[in-house]
């Protein structure tokens, strides 16, 4: 660094190019100084900052992990109901206390099993669910007030979620009582994972629906999970992680207003999922500061007067984005560091990646590896004796005042084009994050962002064994099979005054979450409903900007 | 030499389209003209909008399990429609099913962690020969 470079805000202490060490920038922009002191804190809240209390800056618990460690969530798919319930049924003999629900990529796009544009797709990389029939079995013999479910849908969360309150109404369980999380996060699935279906008005609407029903009837239950994660995953870098997130979670806050329901009636069950790769210090400022801006947005924005409502709760854990297909051992290293991270961030949930997840279907090993590095973690390294253990560093708590700051300033750009809805319909955010995506992969490979066993460290390697699930052609066909069973049980009548109805209400721009839990009931599917529900909105066009 | 003309795909549904955009950006900087479908494009539609673009190349990009039915049904359409325009594939594509996907017609099939720069050299002496 030259000495007529410009020096970062608060760079007194510390004069760079007298010291001659090289500049340091985090994925984000931000400069690195090579000593932080005392003086770098001088503006901080930090010596304000109680665990516990607003804005929240070193959790949102007074005692956190002491009191209850982190929850352990693995991420696991089967390709049948009857499969998935045996697995589930295996957690929980393991002592996970959560159980995530993957559904096939058919389900999440909104097209039943027998649909011809599903090809191949049935049952592949998760649960295929066409009717609460399968709901049924999946959740055979499991009870519901004693596990949280999480169910990883987005495109059609409204059905599912009706088909899972359908399950615990028709069982006889209290729905007031029911806990558990729904992704629900259309708007980030335009900008990464893709299984978007309706256009994007239409879509918030839906999200709406289901944040405004759950606050008036399902209140333990957590209805979007705003995902951070696959934003970065798609190229974004941790300011903007956080900054576009927080926008999403603003948009469906605003419309869930508009419906006349209060701020606290529902701000506390919204939660966040996001990523972890990278700088440790980075993330772990980017969730302290993520953190306490969203507390102040909750509580000053939108006049929040339950503490609850302004904590960003969050599922945090290891990113795809920094495993490698080389070496793959080393992803079980990054993956302990990541939950390192997690746990350091005050993380409410935690789940890893597997350490060969970068490559092929995880093994059992694999899988087990993940859940006892977090049992590792939570018993062995005393990371739940005292909360937030690097709360008053002069490093993280400077980091984590920038981090505020540049989320905050990265929330300005986002409403400079019009809002989130509008820059996401429009594909700025996806051509913005895209191309960086890009420079970051140029970088890797002109070896200019360090990598372990990419382009450093390299050795010669047999070709990793890749491997899928066969695609079992069997399973598919009784899938299919089991549809027309019910298609050909179910009453005709019933479904068909069900979908008159919900495409009445689609048309009359009501909250279509009762209609939907009735036709689910009847044994409608997730694809006639769906089908009604393009006829009204029509469905999404993806706008290209090669 | 003439500009070569390369239409990216998504296939079937899956959603998975970071690799397929940073590939198409890479094309770009190396001089190729790139027309990206987006996601969720049935194989018909595909083989019909590489027509319409005169496209010298089609590239599928694939990471859901699904290449070997999609591949199938790639060189399918193409037969039936009478038209020659060749086509690869990347994504996670095992080892063992390079063999499969190439007897089906492909000219290529890059596994993830493939170099840009290799596909884009591949693509330059396919041009050349």
């Amino acid at each position: 660094m030259s000495s007529q470079d410009k020096k970062t805000d608060g760079d007194k202490s510390f004069d760079a190019s007298v010291n001659d060490v090289k500049k340091v920038l985090l994925e984000s922009g931000i400069e690195v100084k090579p000593l932080y002191t005392r003086e770098d804190m001088q503006d901080s809240e930090a010596d304000q900052s109680i665990p516990g209390q607003y804005p929240f800056t070193r959790g949102i618990h007074p005692e956190m992990y002491r009191k209850r460690p982190f929850t352990i969530r693995q991420y696991a798919g089967f390709a049948s109901p009857e499969e998935t319930n045996k697995r589930f049924k295996f957690l929980i003999e393991n002592g996970q206390t959560g159980l995530n629900v993957a559904f096939d990529l058919p389900t999440q796009c909104g097209f039943d099993s027998d649909d011809p544009r599903t090809l191949g797709e049935v049952g592949r990389v998760g649960m295929s669910v066409d009717t609460l029939d399968d709901f049924e079995i999946a959740f055979d013999g499991i009870d519901l007030d004693k596990i949280t479910v999480s169910l990883t849908i987005n495109g059609a969360a409204i059905v599912l979620m009706a088909m899972y309150f359908a399950l615990a109404e028709k069982r006889g369980y209290d729905v007031k009582m029911l806990r558990g999380t729904a992704q629900n996060d259309i708007l980030k699935e335009f900008i990464g994972r893709g299984t978007w279906i309706f256009p994007v008005d239409s879509s918030v609407k839906l999200v709406v629906d289901t944040v405004e029903y759950c606050a008036n009837h399902v209140p333990k239950y957590s209805p979007v999970s705003v995902c951070g994660y696959h934003i970065r995953e798609s190229g974004a870098n941790p300011v903007q992680e956080m900054a576009y997130a927080f926008c999403i979670a603003k948009a469906y806050t605003d419309e869930t207003l508009k419906r006349g329901v209060d701020i606290d009636e529902f701000a506390s069950r919204l939660s966040f999922n996001f990523d972890i790769y990278g700088n440790l210090f980075e993330q772990i400022a980017k969730f302290r500061g993520g953190r306490r801006l969203w507390a102040k947005i909750i509580r000053e924005d939108y006049n929040a007067k339950n503490d609850k409502s302004s904590w960003m709760r969050m599922i945090a854990g290891g990113g795809g984005g920094g495993l490698t297909k080389e070496q793959p051992e080393n992803n079980i290293i990054r993956s302990a560091y990541y939950a390192l991270i997690s746990a350091l961030s005050g993380t409410q949930t935690m789940a890893l990646c597997s350490y060969d997840e970068a490559y092929t279907i995880p093994t059992e090993k694999a899988a087990e590896l993940s859940l006892r590095t977090m049992q590792i973690l939570i018993h062995e390294m005393g990371i739940c004796d005292t909360v937030d253990p690097l709360g008053g560093s002069y490093y993280v708590e400077a980091l984590t005042d920038r981090f505020e700051t540049e989320i905050q300033e990265e929330m300005k750009t986002v409403e400079a084009l019009g809002g989130i809805v509008e820059a996401v319909a429009s594909g700025k955010i996806q051509e913005k994050v895209s191309h960086q995506a890009y420079d970051r992969e140029k970088g890797i490979q002109t070896g200019e962002i360090p990598k372990v066993g990419v382009n450093m460290f390299q050795k010669d390697e047999d070709p990793k064994p890749v491997e899928f699930h066969p695609y079992n052609v069997d399973a598919a066909n009784y899938q299919i099979e089991k549809l027309q069973r019910i298609k050909n049980d179910r009453n005709g009548e019933k479904v068909q005054s069900c979908l008159e109805k919900l495409r009445e209400d689609c048309l009359q721009n009501v909250n279509l979450m009762p209609t939907v839990i009735e036709a689910v009931k009847a044994y409608v599917s997730v694809g006639e409903i769906i089908q009604v529900m393009k006829d009204v909105y029509g469905e999404y066009e993806e706008p290209i900007f090669f | 030499m003439k500009q070569m003309t390369i239409l990216l795909s998504k296939p079937g549904l899956d959603g998975h389209d970071v690799g397929v955009k940073v590939l198409a950006y890479a094309l770009k900087d190396a001089g190729f003209n790139v027309i990206y479908t987006g996601l969720r494009k049935s194989i018909e539609e595909i083989v019909a909008q590489a027509e319409v673009v005169n496209a010298d190349m089609i590239g599928l990009s694939i990471l859901s399990g699904t290449h070997l039915i999609l591949c199938q049904r790639m060189q399918e359409v193409l037969d039936e429609r009478g038209i020659a325009i060749p086509w690869l594939v990347g994504g996670n594509i095992p080892h063992g099913d390079k063999g499969a996907i190439e007897g089906f017609g492909a000219v290529a099939a890059f596994p993830t962690g493939t170099k840009v720069e290799e596909v884009i050299t591949f693509l330059k002496e396919f041009q050349t020969e």
